[in-house]
């Protein structure tokens, strides 16, 4: 159990941090300095990793491609280093084929205490891990060297861990650069034998990984704890490593766990007002028979479903929202840390939430540690609305399903409707005396009426895919704002779909009475592509699949020809219509992320390179949400404003 | 080693401390039992074990080794270049060899015997090995390399004291009397490395291959911290000096006597080279301040420690090829002490003092790349200790100077290893396999049959700074019944030998009749190469769910329940007959409150009222009416309740 004298030690490294701060070493590499010392004093193997900072350029061949295949750039420069330190712990008696990592982000150049603070607590358990007897995997503490990034520079240590190179063709190494020279001198500590190196250390398998963050301004009432847990596109940890989280932090250390909120939905009033006739349900329900517990209070009704839109919006990004993303990328469950401790500013805090911290980061460590098999028994699909409480795959699943249901049976019956109508005309319009093999003619070319459509479908997602290809050209194009860049992105996008409706689609010259059914025909390939393609993404992230199809499917349901709707004149007609240019105009997807951002920030806020940057985050992060914007949803807006505006 | 008279049996035990750079004492025991297989005595013996001649015996077993061990050998601060390491380093888990004296088709029966022997004997699944899966026959990469030898490891069996008590029982005195009582389970299991073996050696007569002696070597490695430490932490002026221990420190225990059947009984400490160039060196800067004049004769009589016994005898290291001093070892005989007088040796420093231990020339590790359930590569890393340089110094000015590295690796047949991959980095600079791969002989795996196995003989230049190999596989499937119980931990791949011929890890001691006399100080004189292993792997492989088959049983059964019921339903279902009892009912129950609702119903509507016209309709009537009824029971019950409560 993390004891005072632990608690002691770590704050001595807060303090001998801070102290070294206010001497603002030019490089920061005195802090790494007494990192290090640290660790060796405790008998850790100590050491340091240099990285290189990697810019994440789109390129279109590697989208798909692992994350060991980084480009390597040749002139880097002793100015774009950073400087991981590496402690590591052995396990006394332990095989060494398993690790547990954990992960303290640092900024040695700008460090505020919170930064200090994470260390110092990381530092506390380590030094208690350094005696203990029970440990059966070995202990990496990465202190990640932030400068660029906290992702960059785990996602670094993680490169040259799983996938080292052998052969380094920057031949840049440690003799140029002067101050990584003065870590060197650190070499054998005295007491504990142990030794500084300066080559990559390793250990083992890595288990799970712990990424530990202290916030140091905060406004909370109460130490709070928040998880998060989202990796690249929508993967999350196992829920048993939140829940174990949750748990010791809840029941031992008495400390708040929250997860991400939309805190703009908190004040909504319809969901005020759903929760309250949801409590008052399970009031009566109660009252009928105590034994009915499925009524929950209106706050908590509101708090789970801002939870639950938060995580499937995080999820629905792709992007991880931490240093922890990185670790998913190997298959390794993790999950980052932030600690909000109470608003106060003297010393007796500071070793409050060492202790407090400290003991939930031991805790933590202990059962992963005591585990024989790596986490596989609970979920890796699900949503959360509350800490301890979750929607598994099983459930939401269902409601997805349910939504796009619709969409194959609708295709169906409007080819029927359609081929049918076709021959119904067809065979009006001829004599009766109008011989069978005429007829047959028709129905043969009927029933390849559909590939006309397909054809536009087809080359209307050919489009998308090239839009989505653009950013590419854009990005060589040097001092560009993103608003310029957005505009350039918006006018070559035109200019392609008009090259190619030019070109390729404009033999639409089929005859009048085969017009008047072509708008269904195309709605019904439409649909069946939309259905396609969130099946295939539903597979890849869910999150993005349910959103997508949240907009996209009452589009396509409802997509008709205004002409028609305004012919027909009806209040029917007319609604439909209004429907129709509201969804046409929310769906596309600029739109609807203004809209969204509109509604979470205030409009005042918004401006058209934002969508630019949004978007060169997707894909710099490699977002599959990305490739579904592209090349889903943008064609499908195309094909459905195209049934809209359809000449019949 | 040959012993051509007929002896008598004999029984030695030693024990050879020694301290460690990082605050550590190792303690090795080394027991020796020796017999000469007559059959004068009718298979009998006075101190060997007989289930261990037996076993000699029934399989021809011309030399084996059998190790336990928990924990690993620290190679960068516990050392890698002396006897110690580089015969007593085992990789965790278990690890069994043996030479046969049969012919070629016999030995894989006899390594299969014996493996059950051996497990029933330490109470260990040392079974496992039997399965052709689990061991293989190197070739010539293994030190004592002869075709006859088979080479198993089961990496994740757990050592514990169910293994030592029939270890203890091979002893003549058990640990109940002798070096043996220090043998106190609480403290040896608290310690970083535990390692427990067995070496047999038979020596055969030449004819018929009859076995005439056997030599059982039974040894204890174990690295522990003296208690101390935790205590001295506190005060800043201690924390640099070395702790002090004694044998009651460390082990709880002192020795009262020697085993009576012992023939000799001894306690060693060891200095280690670089211990003692460090000792030596602050001896010189004292002499230059102090100016009184010691002499290197009572150098090591009055060095900085304190040591509670005289030593019997000081051996220095005779001949050091290196220039890092040579290790002097202190010689204690337990003869001279009695129940009243117990041994008990205590070690006080009195001077901080840091050292290294020395090191093999590369420092070999082992790693997996790449990530996934598809693929990955194994690395074995090779990086130079800068300590070696010393003693290559002498030949590195040649211009072809080679370093020569085997290694073997056994690779279960699930990792599916591309011996094609192979790659080798010298100095980072990829280089072409046929420059630095001499030697190598690969079996390749066969499914459910056998291990792949490699062999390597590395030819690098001695200025090398790291090597770097890797190797390519792909991970297999096993079968839903080839899983082990703990499938989701992953599966481990067995521990490298990487070894030195060219480095000898010897100490050649003054030669003097009693350093013969002792098997312990003659063990370290035999000329053997330098051995380290690397760390066990752990491959994470595809695991399915296993309550997957459980799932398909149950949804299996529901729909089988399911269509079967509905089948014989319909099958022995009468339709006919079924709606003429309906209608039966129907009639019957048409009562007069139904026609009088019905004709109020119907005027409500301000329709005429037709009778019932059809007894069907009138029957889904009926129904609705009941559940009608069944509602208004129930909202009166709920009105009740929530009205009450």
């Amino acid at each position: 159990m993390l004891a005072n004298q632990h608690v002691l030690e770590g704050n001595r490294l807060v303090n001998d941090l801070t102290s070294s701060n206010l001497k603002s070493s030019e490089t920061g590499i005195e802090s790494q300095r007494i990192i290090a010392r640290y660790m060796l004093d405790l008998g850790a193997e100590a050491s340091i990793h240099k990285f290189h900072r990697q810019l994440n350029h789109f390129h279109p061949l590697h989208f798909f491609s692992s994350p060991d295949s980084g480009i390597i750039e040749e002139n880097y420069s002793c100015s774009s280093y950073g400087i991981n330190t590496v402690g590591i712990i052995r396990a006394p008696r332990g095989d060494g084929k398993e690790a547990i990592v954990l992960v303290t982000p640092y900024n040695a150049l700008k460090s505020g205490l919170g930064e200090a603070l994470s260390i110092g607590i990381a530092y506390s358990v380590f030094s208690l891990l350094s005696q203990v007897t029970w440990l059966a995997k070995d202990i990496i503490w990465l202190v990640a060297d932030s400068r660029y990034g906290e992702y960059a520079a785990v996602s670094a240590w993680l490169r040259d861990y799983q996938t080292p190179k052998f052969s380094s063709l920057s031949t840049l190494d440690a003799e140029m650069c002067p101050d990584i020279d003065n870590l060197y001198d650190l070499k054998v500590n005295s007491i504990t034998g142990s030794k500084f190196s300066s080559s990559f250390k390793r250990a083992g398998t890595m288990a799970a990984a712990l990424v530990l963050k202290v916030r140091n301004k905060s406004d909370q009432f109460e130490d709070t704890i928040s998880i998060y847990a989202e990796a690249s596109n929508g993967q999350m940890p196992n829920l048993d490593l939140i829940n174990v989280v949750n748990y010791l932090a809840v029941h031992r250390q008495g400390l708040h766990v929250k997860v991400e909120k939309l805190w703009s939905l908190l004040n909504s009033s319809w969901l005020k007002i759903l929760g309250e006739i949801f409590e008052s349900l399970g009031k009566v329900a109660k009252s009928l028979n105590p034994k009915w517990k499925f009524g929950i209070t209106a706050t908590e009704y509101v708090e789970g479903t801002a939870t639950l839109a938060s995580s499937l919006y995080y999820q629905a990004l792709g992007l991880p929202t931490g240093p922890h993303g990185a670790f998913r990328d190997y298959q390794i469950d993790a999950i980052t840390l932030e600690i909000l401790p109470k608003f106060s500013s003297d010393k007796v805090r500071h070793s409050d939430i060492l202790l407090r911290g400290g003991r939930l980061i031991e805790g933590v460590i202990r059962s992963v540690n005591n585990l024989l098999e790596k986490f596989h028994q609970s979920f890796f699909l699900y949503l959360l609305t509350s800490p301890s409480k979750f929607v598994s795959v099983g459930v939401y699943m269902i409601a997805f399903a349910l939504l796009i249901a619709p969409l194959p049976i609708v295709a169906a019956s409007l080819y029927v409707d359609a081929s049918s109508l076709g021959n119904c005309s067809k065979s009006d319009k001829s004599t009766p005396s109008a011989s069978l093999d005429t007829d047959e003619h028709s129905i043969t070319i009927g029933s390849w009426m559909w590939l006309n459509s397909a054809k536009l479908v087809f080359l209307v997602h050919l489009w998308g895919a090239i839009v989505s290809l653009i950013p590419y050209v854009i990005c060589q194009i040097p001092d560009c704002t993103p608003t310029t860049s957005f505009m350039i992105w918006v006018l070559l996008s035109m200019l392609s779909f008009l090259t190619l409706y030019s070109v390729l689609a404009s033999p639409l010259s089929c005859a009048k009475a085969s017009q008047e059914k072509e708008w269904a025909l195309v709605k019904s390939v439409t649909i069946s592509s939309v259905f396609i393609g969130l099946g295939l993404m539903s597979v890849i992230n869910f999150a993005t699949a349910e959103i997508g199809a949240l907009l996209m499917v009452p589009m396509c349901l409802l997509a008709r020809p205004l002409k028609l709707d305004v012919r027909a004149g009806t209040l029917r007609s007319f609604s439909r219509m209004i429907g129709n240019l509201v969804l046409g105009l929310i769906a596309f997807p600029p739109a609807a992320f203004f809209l969204l951002k509109g509604m979470l920030d205030g409009f005042g806020s918004v401006n058209v390179g934002a969508f630019w940057i949004w978007v060169e985050s997707l894909w710099a992060w490699n977002s599959a949400t990305y490739l579904f914007i592209g090349m889903v949803h943008l064609p499908c807006w195309v094909l459905c404003i195209h049934i809209l505006l359809h000449t019949c | 080693m040959k012993k051509a008279k007929k002896q008598e049996e004999e029984f030695n035990e030693e024990l050879l401390l020694k301290p460690l750079p990082d605050r550590k004492v190792l303690a090795h025991f080394h027991f020796r039992s020796s017999a000469s297989l007559s059959t004068s005595n009718g298979g009998h013996h006075h101190l060997f074990p007989k289930a261990i001649s037996q076993l000699v015996q029934k399989f021809r077993v011309k030399e084996m080794e059998l190790s336990f061990t928990q924990g690993r050998w620290n190679y960068e601060s516990w050392g890698g270049f002396d006897p110690i390491p580089s015969s007593n380093a085992k990789p965790p888990g278990v690890e069994l060899w043996a030479v046969f004296d049969v012919p070629q088709h016999q030995i894989d029966a006899s390594w299969q015997n014996l493996t059950h022997t051996l497990s029933g004997l330490f109470c260990a699944s040392i079974n496992f090995l039997e399965s052709t899966t689990t061991y293989s026959a190197p070739e010539w990469s293994f030190p004592p390399a002869s075709g006859n030898l088979r080479y198993g490891t089961l990496p994740r069996e757990a050592v514990c004291t169910e293994n030592l008590t029939p270890w203890l029982k091979l002893l003549p005195c058990r640990d109940k009397a002798g070096i043996a009582v220090l043998l106190d389970r609480p403290s040896i299991y608290r310690g970083f490395y535990h390692s427990q073996r067995l070496h047999l050696t038979s020596t055969g007569s030449g004819s018929e291959g009859m076995v005439s002696g056997i030599i059982l070597e039974q040894t204890l490695t174990v690295v522990l911290q003296p208690n101390s430490q935790r205590a001295g932490m506190a005060y800043a002026s201690e924390r640099h000096i070395q702790p002090s221990w004694s044998l009651t420190s460390i082990f709880g225990k002192q020795v009262s006597g020697t085993c009576v059947l012992a023939k000799s009984s001894n306690v060693y400490l060891l200095l280690d080279r670089g211990l003692v160039a460090e000792l030596e060196h602050l001896h010189k800067e004292n002499e230059k301040s102090a100016e009184n004049g010691f002499t290197s004769q009572n150098f090591w009589t009055k060095p900085s420690f304190e040591l509670s016994a005289d030593p019997d005898r000081i051996f220095i290291e005779e001949n050091s090829l290196h220039s890092k001093g040579s290790s002097v070892l202190y010689k204690f005989q337990v003869e001279k002490y009695s129940e009243s007088e117990p041994f008990d040796l205590s070690l006080t420093w009195k001077i901080p003092v840091v050292w290294l231990s020395q090191q093999a020339p590369l420092h070999a590790s082992r790693f997996l790349m790449g990530s996934g359930n598809e693929r990955g590569a194994i690395a074995i890393s090779l990086k130079s200790t800068q300590l070696s340089e010393g003693f290559m110094g002498a030949n590195a000015d040649d211009e072809r100077c080679d370093l020569q590295v085997n290694v073997f690796q056994v690779v279960p047949w699930y990792v599916k290893v591309y011996f094609h991959s192979l790659q080798v980095f010298v100095n980072q600079q990829p280089k072409a396999i046929s420059d630095i791969i001499e030697k190598i002989h690969v079996s390749p795996s066969k499914d459910k049959v056998s291990p792949g196995v490699m062999e390597m003989v590395l030819k690098l230049p001695c200025k090398v700074n790291s090597a770097a190999l890797t190797i390519e596989f792909d991970k297999g499937f096993l079968h839903i019944d080839e899983y082990p119980p703990d499938a989701n931990q992953g599966f481990d791949i067995p521990s490298a030998i990487i070894s030195f011929p060219n480095f000898h890890a010897s100490m050649i001691f003054l030669k003097d009749d009693s350093v013969n006399k002792s098997p312990l100080l003659s063990k370290f004189q035999e000329k053997s190469p330098v051995m380290s292993y690397t760390e066990a792997l752990l491959v994470p492989l595809t695991t399915p769910d296993f309550s997957m088959p459980y799932n398909v049983i149950t949804i299996t059964c529901t729909v089988f329940a399911l269509y079967f019921g509905s089948l014989l339903n319909v099958l022995r279902r009468r339709v006919a007959e079924e709606e003429r009892f309906l209608k039966e009912k129907a009639a019957k129950k048409t009562g007069r409150l139904s026609l009088l609702l019905s004709k109020l119903s119907a005027k409500l509507r301000g329709r005429q009222w037709e009778p019932p016209s059809s007894p069907p309709a009138s029957s889904s009537f009926i129904n609705a009416k009941l559940v009608f009824k069944v509602i208004l029971v129930a909202g009166l019950a709920v009105g009740w309740q929530y009205f009450f409560s």
